[in-house]
C-alpha cells in the first residue's frame, strides 16, 4: 500500500503526461507515416503504386496522364513509396486533418514536354 | 417453476469493448451453464486471399488484430518464405523478434489496463497505459506507425533500426521496466486485486491441455507451451525459458503476462546485443509454387496458425487463420460454470479475449 504511495507524491511534483491537445501538439516521428503525395510534375504514370497498393487506392492512367488517389481507402502502409522508380511519391509526417465529406485527389499533368519533344 | 434464469452478456458490455455474446444461465447468482455466440464483427479477410495478390495480402493479414499485427505479418511471411524457399536475412530475423516482443509488451500492457479496469480499478488503467505509451512511441520511431506498424514483408523487412535508435530503445526499455517493478509490486500484492483473482477460474493441467488452450492460458495452468522455444525468427539465438505458473487460477494468468513484459524486454535487450549487420530482405520473384504449409508463432494471446494452400499463381487458393482467442474459448467456456456472475467480466478478461481476432 505505502508503494503506492510513493508514486502519488511523485505524481502529485510531476506534470501531467498528457498534452493539451489541440494547443499543444506532438512533434511528429521523423519516419511518421501521415499522408502521402505526388509531385505530379516528376511522375511518369507508370502504374506501379496503383500495382502494389494493397488497398487498391491509386488509380493512374497513362493516356490522359492523370493520377486519382483515394485518401480515404489509404492504409498508408508506404509500399508505394517504396517502389516508385522516379521516388516522386512521399509520405507526409503530418496526418490530414478531419472532414466530413469523403473527396478523391486528383492531379493531371498540363506539360509541353511532349510538344516540345515532337 | 425453474429457479434458473438466463442473463446475456454482450454483444455490448462496459467491460469489453468487443462483440463477444455469451448465453449465461445462472441459478442463485452462480453460473451453471454459458452458450457462446460469436458472428459480430466477421470480415471476411480470409477470403480477400483470393483477390489480392500474395504480397498485398501481408497488408490484409496485419489487419486481422489491432494489438499482435505485426506477429500476423510475420507467420504469414514466414509461411510464404517457407513455400518459397526464401531464406530471410539474419537481420531481418532479429528486426521481426524485436518488433514482435515490442507487441508482446504492449499488447500484455493494454490487457492489463483492462483487466484493472473490469474490476474498478481505474488508477492501474491510467498507470499502465502511461507506460504503454513508451513502447507505442518505440514502435512510431522505428517502423512509422503506432499500431499497425506494417514492416514484414515476404522475404525480410523494410525498415532497419540503427545504432542510434537501438541506444535509445534500451534508454526506454529501462524506464519501463523501472515503472512496471513499481507497479508489478503494488498489482501482485494487492489485497483487492488478490480477492478477485486468487482461486478463481481454475483450469487444472490436464483440462488446459485436453481442452488445446494456449497461450498464458496454458501457462498459467502449468502447461509448458511457448511456441517460441521451437526456434522460429531469432529465438534460435536468443537464451530464454518459457514461463509456467502452476496455480492456473486467475491470479497465475496474471503473473505470467507480468513476467513474460520483463521477459519481454530482456529478450529485446538479447536481440539488440547480438544483432549483427546485414541485409534486411532479399528480393523475391516469381508467385509461390503449388502446395501447402502450415506456420505457427507465439503471440502475445497464443499459438496463432496460419495454413496457406497455393495454386502456383500470384493468389492463393486459401488462406485459414487460427487466432489464439479461438482456441482459448472452450477452455473458458470451462471456467465460467461455477463461477459467480461478478466474477463473469474479469474470467472474461483473463483469457485476454481479442474477438476481432476471433472472427477474422
Amino acid at each position: 500500500m505505502l508503494d503506492m504511495l510513493k508514486s502519488v507524491f511523485s505524481n502529485l511534483s510531476k506534470k501531467p503526461v498528457t498534452r493539451m491537445y489541440p494547443f499543444e501538439e506532438r512533434k511528429p516521428f521523423d519516419i511518421n507515416r501521415g499522408h502521402l503525395e505526388n509531385n505530379i510534375d516528376e511522375c511518369i504514370f507508370c502504374g506501379m503504386c496503383q500495382r502494389v497498393c494493397p488497398s487498391n487506392c491509386i488509380k493512374v492512367d497513362r493516356k490522359s496522364s492523370v493520377w486519382e488517389y483515394d485518401p480515404f481507402e489509404c492504409v498508408l502502409c508506404g509500399v508505394c513509396v517504396e517502389k516508385c522508380p522516379k521516388k516522386c511519391l512521399k509520405l507526409d509526417v503530418h496526418y490530414r486533418s478531419c472532414t466530413d465529406k469523403k473527396y478523391n485527389i486528383h492531379l493531371e499533368k498540363h506539360d509541353d514536354s511532349e510538344k516540345a519533344g515532337a | 417453476m425453474s429457479d434458473k434464469s438466463t442473463i446475456p452478456f454482450g454483444p455490448q458490455h462496459p467491460v469489453l469493448p468487443e462483440p463477444i455474446h455469451l448465453k449465461l444461465v445462472v441459478e442463485d447468482e452462480k453460473v451453471v451453464e454459458a452458450y457462446p455466440a460469436f458472428g459480430f464483427v466477421h470480415r471476411g479477410l480470409e477470403t480477400l486471399a483470393q483477390k489480392k495478390d500474395f504480397n498485398q495480402m501481408v497488408y490484409v493479414v496485419e489487419r486481422v488484430c489491432g494489438i499482435c499485427s505485426c506477429m500476423h505479418g510475420q507467420d504469414y511471411c514466414e509461411a510464404i518464405e517457407e513455400l518459397m524457399g526464401i531464406e530471410v536475412p539474419v537481420r531481418a530475423e532479429y528486426l521481426r523478434t524485436i518488433w514482435a516482443e515490442l507487441h508482446r509488451i504492449h499488447s500484455h500492457l493494454l490487457w492489463l489496463g483492462l483487466f484493472a479496469d473490469a474490476f474498478g480499478f481505474e488508477n492501474l488503467f491510467m498507470q499502465t497505459w502511461k507506460i504503454r505509451e513508451k513502447i507505442m512511441d518505440i514502435l512510431e520511431a522505428t517502423s512509422g506507425n503506432r499500431v499497425i506498424i506494417s514492416v514484414n514483408i515476404v522475404g525480410g523487412v523494410r525498415k532497419d533500426i540503427n545504432s542510434e535508435q537501438a541506444k535509445w530503445i534500451l534508454k526506454e526499455l529501462d524506464e519501463v521496466e523501472r515503472q512496471l517493478k513499481d507497479i508489478n509490486d503494488v498489482v501482485m500484492n494487492n489485497y483487492t486485486v488478490k480477492q478477485r483473482t486468487v482461486g478463481i477460474g481454475v483450469l487444472t493441467k490436464e483440462e488446459a491441455y485436453e481442452l488445446g488452450a494456449t497461450g498464458p492460458m496454458a501457462k498459467g495452468s502449468g502447461v509448458d507451451l511457448d511456441l517460441r522455444t521451437t526456434g522460429y525468427a531469432a529465438y534460435k539465438y536468443l537464451d530464454f525459458e518459457p514461463i509456467v505458473e502452476k496455480a492456473g487460477d486467475s491470479y497465475a494468468r496474471n503473473l505470467v503476462r507480468m513476467r513474460e513484459i520483463f521477459q519481454s524486454i530482456d529478450l529485446i535487450r538479447q536481440a539488440l546485443g547480438k544483432m549483427p549487420e546485414g541485409e534486411i530482405s532479399v528480393p523475391v520473384k516469381g508467385n509461390p509454387p503449388a502446395g501447402e504449409v502450415i506456420s505457427r508463432l507465439e503471440q502475445s494471446r497464443g499459438e496463432v496458425v496460419y495454413y496457406i494452400k497455393s495454386n502456383g499463381t500470384k493468389f492463393l487458393d486459401r488462406l485459414r487463420i487460427r487466432t489464439p482467442t479461438f482456441a482459448n474459448i472452450p477452455a473458458l467456456l470451462k471456467i465460467l460454470p461455477g463461477s459467480h456472475l461478478q466474477d463473469v467480466p474479469v474470467l472474461i478478461l483473463t483469457i485476454d479475449p481479442c474477438i476481432s481476432c476471433t472472427e477474422r
